[in-house]
């Protein structure tokens, strides 16, 4: 299964994957109305270290998913390797946070979890922060 | 119903379906009976108090799709209880007073609460537990605008409960012989933050209290305070639900012994969930650890080596996410070793407890971002000094690991 990853070394901690992800999220097509003077909640997110190390996280879409596991609401599953979140079903407890080793899930603007979802929840098809990564620092391959 | 079925799950909350899907990633075609006391499909007990806030409802509480038993191929018979366990002869003996053989039993009955004998409780007309759906329920019922509340028990269950009806009724109690709030897993510090923030709503307090006798409408303190009140919601502790392994001679402590296959001593029978005590890995000592994680993944193990496949669960450890007015503690592990703790510049505690190079427990209260960081950390006792300490003390972020090590994270599928 093609899942995201990224290579630090290319990565310019520019945090164009983060607009891009909103962006998607929003469904919207012009960029400016849906990002400008708004609070972004994007599912990935780029991580600063010493020695000026940048590189984005997102979800691994685990083989055996700690969140899924923990979900008190049922909430997480998944389909086809992907981890999905039903957010009808979320209540906002925060155990996924507390239970996921890569950091990857975070409240929306309601305090509802979301988590990446590979694009599959909205029209881009292709994982927008990979398409829209300018070093081409984020790929969507398969690997083992 | 048949006379005998080649998986039975005694319980159908969290760890029974764990269970059920364990059995099915393995086989796909033994028969499953459920054996269910509640009526109703598996829903996420602890979202009973977001049922009361109205932040979740009836539909969304279940805790898989409508057509999660057929499509598992799993009957349930509700409203009926296992009564006794015939483990030589591996058959189960039902409320009904029929026998229902087996091939592997998983035991999933999970805790019963616990009802210290306080004198006169018997006069107390509108008093409830804070368990179940049912309780949720009939709780709702009793509710109005003017209602006083006493909650005995100011442990996760009793403030949870507060946090769903506190917008409903009109003043809360909270009563608890501890000396503070969430005494389970939080020390003093952590406890008098949180107590002070759900002050500001309509709750109120009394530790290190409790009652000497109730009559109807009335607790007397020890303290010879009198509360008056409405309604009373016991939700003083649980007690793991062993009886049908203890009695049929299986190795019981305070909760039913599995070893990490969730094998119970007694040959065929398994057990998962609140009933179970298994190693916390984070102090290396057996406990029960009742919480819906470990449910979830001690019952999908059972259910795989039921089904005649391998999978251990042994990587049990206390973790709790607990949030109340907006305000979330985060944690896990044991509370042993050096403490490093800071304050964060927003008021935020942050507390980390490390021995032997290795992290055994954090409590977070007030910035729960990405702290699974640490629960990773504890878990697969990852050494400390090859992590980037300063890091690792300041913030919960990837970059605390080497790049080596962050390449093994990231780089593959995991």
């Amino acid at each position: 299964m093609k899942r995201i990853y990224v290579n630090e070394k290319w990565c310019l901690g520019c945090h164009l994957c983060e607009y891009n992800c909103a962006f998607a999220a929003s469904g919207s097509s012009d960029m400016s109305l849906a990002l400008k003077g708004r609070k972004l909640y994007p599912k990935i997110h780029v991580e600063e270290g010493s020695d000026r190390i940048t590189f984005a996280v997102s979800c691994r879409h685990c083989t055996d998913p700690m969140c899924m596991k923990s979900c008190i609401a049922g909430a997480i599953s998944k389909e086809d390797g992907i981890v999905k979140i039903d957010r009808s079903k979320c209540v906002g407890c925060l155990t996924c946070v507390l239970a996921c080793p890569y950091g990857a899930l975070a409240p929306g603007e309601n305090g509802i979890m979301q988590k990446c979802q590979l694009c599959t929840d909205n029209i881009c098809g292709e994982p927008a922060c990979v398409s829209g990564c300018p070093n081409g620092a984020i790929v969507f391959e398969e690997r083992d | 119903m048949k006379s005998y079925y080649d998986h039975i799950i005694v319980g159908n909350g969290v760890a029974a379906a764990g269970t059920i899907e364990g059995i099915r990633s393995t086989d796909g075609e033994g028969s499953i009976l459920a054996v269910s006391a509640e009526k109703h499909p598996v829903y996420g007990r602890p979202l009973i108090s977001y049922l009361l806030e109205g932040r979740t409802d009836r539909e969304h509480i279940n805790y898989r799709r409508d057509s999660f038993y057929a499509d598992n191929g799993c009957e349930v018979l509700y409203g009926e209880r296992a009564e006794a366990l015939d483990a030589a002869g591996k058959k189960v003996v039902l409320s009904t007073g029929e026998q229902v053989g087996y091939g592997k039993i998983c035991i999933a009955t999970g805790s019963n609460p616990f009802v210290p004998p306080f004198e006169g409780l018997e006069k107390v007309k509108n008093k409830l537990q804070f368990m179940t759906l049912d309780d949720a329920l009939a709780l709702s019922e009793l509710l109005s605008e003017e209602s006083r509340v006493l909650i005995m028990g100011a442990g996760l269950i009793g403030l949870k409960c507060a946090e769903g009806i506190c917008r409903r009724v009109r003043e809360i109690v909270v009563a608890d012989l501890a000396p503070r709030i969430l005494s389970s897993i939080l020390d003093d510090e952590c406890a008098g933050f949180i107590q002070r923030h759900v002050e500001k709503e309509n709750i109120s307090f009394l530790l290190g209290d409790t009652a000497e006798r109730f009559e109807d409408g009335k607790a007397f303190m020890k303290s010879g305070r009198v509360v008056e009140f409405d309604i009373l919601v016991l939700a003083v502790g649980v007690r793991a639900n062993t009886a049908l392994v203890k009695n049929a001679g299986g190795a019981v402590s305070r909760g039913i012994v599995v070893d990490t296959h969730m094998r119970t001593s007694l040959e065929d029978v398994f057990a998962a969930g609140d009933c179970v005590e298994n190693l916390d890995i984070s102090s290396g000592t057996g406990k029960v650890m009742a919480i819906l994680p470990n449910a979830y993944a001690g019952g999908f193990a059972a259910g795989v080596n039921m089904a005649g496949g391998t999978k251990l669960f042994d990587n049990a450890m206390p973790m709790n996410s607990i949030g109340f007015f907006g305000l979330h503690a985060m944690t896990a592990g044991t509370y042993e070793g050096q403490c490093e703790a800071f304050r964060g510049d927003d008021g935020s505690i942050n507390r980390l407890y490390i021995k032997d190079n290795l992290l055994k427990g954090f409590i977070f209260i007030g910035k729960p971002e990405r702290t699974g960081v640490y629960t990773y950390l504890i878990r697969e006792k990852v050494p400390l000094d090859s992590i980037d300490f300063e890091l690792f003390r300041r913030t919960a972020t990837q970059t605390m690991f080497s790049h080596d090590e962050r390449g093994r994270r990231f780089g593959g599928v995991v």
